[in-house]
């Protein structure tokens, strides 16, 4: 059973730890007795599930050179995404998705509970700021020319990303069921209602019904809590499997200067 | 692209890559210090804009504007700068479903093997109007502001049913005198087209995108039709001047 090794990290030489002087016996304290049992666990379950190859595969794989800060806008969604899901999760604990308890719920939220105000404008604001960094991210992507050839895929991926962030935002502006959400909500599904065709259905569907009340707010509730939020991380997962598999571009006005053998076979 | 400059790209590609340094920590520690300025971001905005809470909804005094987020306002100015009401459905949904169609297949028009903006002029022209008539149409949404006041001298007996008729966000789709949007038609002078029981009639029974105000108290829904019942186009004539 080979034991896991870490690749050390290039640390400047000053710090790198010194060799040990030849004869000196190997020093057996706690902090060497808990490092050994770390690794050992992580070899348990190594052994059983080949997990670190996975996560040597998608953490020490290379990134071209010229890699520059554009290339932080994905990695900065996903983590507004998940600052949105921590305080989504701490949000849900004190609402109540019922039309006559739904206000009432979020009024307790902010005024009452304590660091409620704050964690509830983290989630408010923390959309505006996914939204921003999406669009960025988006940018990137198609000024440097990434959604071409072999990564189109990822490209739609990312469209579906964006529709779905997009749904996550009008459906949580309902949620507090005051004036400004209610109302915006009303004339967003009523336009959703003018689209030709399909236009009346979705907004029947969206309403639940005739009437805009109790049916109306579960359902974007289930939505909003439930269905796009799970899509959104089982696309991400997708998104980043595919960014690992093929590699993150190289910035489009970086010219490989090729090896010796490369050259020769050029006419 | 054809083969030869896929197999190109592909070499070019793994070239710089080789050439890289791993993710973990270079790529990791970029990526680290940006989520920390998200999160400071993030934490600044809620505390300095916290997070109000309007009064509770309410379906039958409809005294609220509606107004989206504002990163919906885009969406929302489309609606105005596309005015006929034959067109509406294009620009409720027609054009932006063109547009994620066309964001959708982008791959597969743009077939141009080079990669660098300045010597893809179409695409990158393309992109950058897009985000020129994104960025106006948020403006325009942004200045359109507040629509709750309409600035226009009537009868003192009006007045009540001025102030409904502001408080209930129809100014966000109808114009009246100098305020409001134009996702409607003009109600400046509404009294010559409809009469005053077609106008109670629209507001009980609309057609969308207008919501309907059947359920609104009945003494404000009456202020509310008598004043607009008095809007010819002309100025009126306030007693006392
Ligand atoms: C979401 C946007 C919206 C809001 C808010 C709105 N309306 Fe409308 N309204 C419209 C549209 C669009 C029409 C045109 C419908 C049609 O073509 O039949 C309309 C038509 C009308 C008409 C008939 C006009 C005509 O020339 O036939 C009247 C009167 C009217 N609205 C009054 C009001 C009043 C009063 C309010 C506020 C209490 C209000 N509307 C709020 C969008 C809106
Ligand atoms: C929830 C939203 C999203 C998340 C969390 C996300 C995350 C990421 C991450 C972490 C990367 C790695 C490289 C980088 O950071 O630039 C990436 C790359 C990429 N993303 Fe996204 N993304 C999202 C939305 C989108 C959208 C809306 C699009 C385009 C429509 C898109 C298209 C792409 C493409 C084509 C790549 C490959 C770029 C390259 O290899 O250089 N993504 N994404």
């Amino acid at each position: 059973m080979a034991k896991l090794k870490l690749p050390a990290p290039p640390l400047p030489a000053a710090l790198q730890p010194k060799p040990k002087r030849p004869g000196t016996a190997e020093r057996v304290g706690p902090v060497e007795q808990v490092k050994e049992g770390a690794i050992s666990a992580v070899d348990w379950v190594d052994e059983r599930t080949s997990v670190t190859g996975a996560a040597r595969w998608m953490m020490f794989r290379k990134v071209p050179k010229g890699t520059n800060w554009f290339y932080t806008l994905g990695s900065s969604t996903l983590f507004a995404f998940l600052s949105q899901a921590t305080t989504g999760v701490f949000l849900a604990m004190y609402y109540d998705p019922s039309a006559t308890r739904a206000y009432e719920s979020t009024r307790y939220l902010t005024n009452e509970v304590f660091l409620g105000e704050f964690v509830r404008g983290m989630h408010r604001w923390g959309s505006s700021v996914m939204v921003v960094l999406l669009f960025l991210h988006m940018g990137r992507v198609f000024f440097f020319g990434a959604y071409k050839y072999p990564r189109e895929l990822n490209w739609i991926i990312g469209v579906i990303l964006l529709v779905l962030t997009m749904t996550m935002s009008f459906t949580g502006y309902l949620l507090p069921f005051d004036q400004r959400s209610y109302w915006a909500t009303i004339v967003g599904v009523n336009i959703n209602g003018t689209g030709p065709i399909v236009g009346p259905f979705m907004s029947d569907f969206l309403r639940g019904g005739a009437e805009f009340g109790q049916t109306t707010l579960s359902r974007f509730y289930a939505i909003h809590m439930l269905l796009v939020p799970g899509a959104l991380a089982a696309l991400i997962g997708a998104h980043l499997y595919l960014v690992a598999k093929l590699g993150t571009t190289a910035p489009p006005w970086l010219k490989a200067n090729e090896p010796q053998e490369f050259n020769r076979e050029r006419v | 692209m054809n083969q030869r400059e896929k197999e190109q790209y592909l070499r070019e590609y793994s070239i710089l890559k080789s050439q890289g340094k791993p993710f973990f920590p270079y790529a990791v520690a970029k990526d680290g210090a940006m989520a920390v300025v998200t999160m400071i971001s993030i934490i600044v905005m809620a505390i300095v804009f916290g997070a109000e809470l309007g009064p509770k909804a309410d379906p039958t005094t409809t005294t609220y504007v509606p107004r989206p987020e504002w990163y919906f306002f885009f969406l929302f100015e489309l609606l105005r700068v596309i005015k006929p009401a034959i067109l509406t459905p294009l620009a409720t949904i027609g054009v932006p479903t063109i547009c994620l169609v066309l964001l959708v297949l982008l791959p597969f028009y743009d077939r141009n093997a080079e990669r660098r903006p300045e010597r893809r002029p179409v695409a990158t022209t393309a992109g950058i109007l897009t985000i020129v008539a994104i960025g106006y149409l948020t403006y325009l949404g942004a200045a359109a502001g507040s629509p709750n006041e309409i600035d226009m001298k009537v009868q003192p007996q009006y007045e009540a049913g001025k102030l409904v008729v502001a408080q209930s966000g129809c100014l966000a789709c109808h114009k009246i005198g100098e305020n409001g949007g134009q996702i409607g038609p003009n109600l400046t002078d509404i009294a010559d087209k409809l009469p005053k029981a077609a106008i109670r009639r629209t507001l009980d029974n609309p057609t969308a995108p207008m919501p309907s105000f059947a359920d609104l108290d009945e003494g404000k829904k009456t202020a509310m039709v008598d004043f607009l019942a008095t809007l010819t186009g002309e100025p009126q004539v306030v007693d006392g001047e």
